[in-house]
């Protein structure tokens, strides 16, 4: 495929030059930036929801559910779901697809599995960087899954239009969402397999949880209780994305969004690239020497941050 | 350039039993380095074609215990190159006999295995075909 048949194909809505895309741009291959180019002028403005929580929360069989209630209403949806790569190996094993199975042979339904490749923020910039190529491809509604664990995963949640935070019964888990950053992101908080012991109990401890947070603009979080297993409560979380999405459009507050997306896209972009530059291959052996040096008390750790930073 | 990963689904079509082999190949290929999308039990060789082509993956695994074997891998064949897949690695393993790996094999899937077979040499394998292979499509793609 040369790069123009790709554009040409992309265009005229061949999936499989869709996910040669994605790989290109995840790839960071040298062809990606005129890709990224030639295909922002066809960005229609996707909702991006983002959908994150625990491990084994039941984020996949929600967006699976959801996914389905999209194409009810008549919407094209892309899904991005992230796992982590091993650190060790820099292998991974990604399973969410294995819960995604309503729509499997749906032709506008496209589901893309990403790893963290454990990179310098970079994850949040290549999952943008796939979810535009999406939006660019046509799709109207686009989920992306992640672990709400880490820095990186919740930066790429913050980019989304809309985010639901997924919870489960197990004891405690809300104060553990709250200590993880989880209850200041959420815009609709899920708490799933409703159907488990504790749940009435984990509900209003949720509920007061919220009532702490300081409330930004009119919209106060609901919390729904969900089964996504056999979609008990699907319907009525899916009402209040949309309900959600007409609260941000009324208020502009999708703009508002775009513009934020794309001002921290900038930022992140230039602080990978400055810290890309300053921390070549040598900095890392000076810093390794000095750091030795700190630990025998040759130097102290001032001086060794101003020889780094004058 | 980021270094290019090198992409697998697993599935385990058929109705048949359990996925513990799948796995245990899935979990062999990720400790290898790779990028494992694990498409899990039952599906039809319609599905893993489908995921397999919004995955781009670079290689398809299939574990097949239940005897289907001289109907899902000559099935999935043909859907890949109805989709243009050709630079794509169909393998595979399970309780499959000599003769009909020699078969399949001939049909054009990649090497198979057959029960008893070590999870390393599957891992050998795989990276080996994607060294050579990718090597060459990456080339005619610059090229062109
Ligand atoms: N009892 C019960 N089980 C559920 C419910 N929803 C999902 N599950 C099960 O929980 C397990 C995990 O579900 P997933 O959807 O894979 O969860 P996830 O949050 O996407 O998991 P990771 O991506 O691995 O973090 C599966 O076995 C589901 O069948 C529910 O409402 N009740
Ligand atoms: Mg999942």
């Amino acid at each position: 495929m040369t790069p123009n048949d790709l554009l040409k194909r992309f265009f005229g809505g061949d999936r499989r030059a869709l996910a040669r895309l994605i790989s290109i741009v995840e790839n960071e291959d040298p062809r990606a930036d005129s890709f990224l180019n030639e295909i922002y002028d066809h960005l229609k403005g996707a909702y991006r929801i983002g959908i994150t929580g625990p491990p084994g929360a039941g984020k996949s069989t929600i967006v699976d559910r959801l996914v389905q209630n999209c194409r009810q209403a008549g919407k094209t949806v892309g899904v991005i779901a992230v796992d982590p790569s091993s650190p060790f190996t820099g292998g991974a094993l990604l399973g969410d697809r294995v819960r995604m199975t309503k729509t499997e042979l749906d032709p506008d339904v496209f589901i893309r599995s990403m790893a963290t490749r454990g990179s310098l923020g970079g994850l949040s910039k290549a999952a943008q960087d796939v979810a535009d190529v999406m939006d660019a491809f046509g799709k109207h509604v686009i989920f992306l899954e992640t672990v709400g664990v880490g820095q990186s995963e919740l930066d790429i949640i913050r980019t989304a239009d809309a985010t639901v935070v997924v919870l489960v019964p197990e004891s405690g888990d809300s104060v553990q969402a709250m200590k993880a950053g989880l209850m200041e992101i959420g815009d609709i908080f899920v708490l799933n397999k409703s159907d488990r012991q504790g749940a009435d109990l984990a509900y209003l401890e949720i509920q007061s949880v919220l009532q702490l947070k300081p409330v930004r603009g009119e919209w106060r979080p609901p919390v729904l209780q969900t089964v996504a297993d056999d979609g008990k409560g699907i319907d009525e979380l899916f009402r209040k994305l949309q309900d959600f999405y007409h609260y941000q459009k009324e208020r502009n507050i999708l703009s508002q969004k775009f513009q934020e997306r794309v001002e921290n896209r900038v930022r992140r972009y230039l602080e990978e690239q400055i810290l890309r530059k300053y921390w070549s291959p040598e900095t890392e052996k000076q810093f390794q020497r000095s750091l030795k040096a700190i630990l025998e008390r040759k130097k102290s750790l001032r001086q060794v941050l101003k020889e780094f930073a004058p | 350039m980021k270094e290019r990963k090198i992409r697998v689904l697993i599935a385990k079509p058929g109705l048949d039993g359990h996925d513990r082999g799948a796995k245990v190949i899935a979990a062999s290929l990720r400790d290898a380095g790779m990028e494992v999308i694990y498409a899990g039990l039952r599906q039809t060789p319609e599905m893993i074609v489908e995921a397999s082509l919004q995955e781009d993956v670079d290689v398809i695994g299939l574990s097949i215990l239940s005897g289907a074997h001289m109907t899902i891998f000559p099935r999935v064949l043909e859907l890949m190159r109805e989709n243009g897949m050709d630079d794509v690695l169909l393998t595979g393993g399970g309780i499959i006999s000599e003769e009909d790996i020699q078969k399949l094999e001939k049909m054009g899937t990649g090497k198979l295995f057959g029960p008893g077979t070590n999870t390393n040499d599957i891992v050998a394998y795989i990276k080996e075909w994607c060294e050579k292979n990718r090597r060459a499509v990456e080339k005619e793609e610059v090229d062109s």
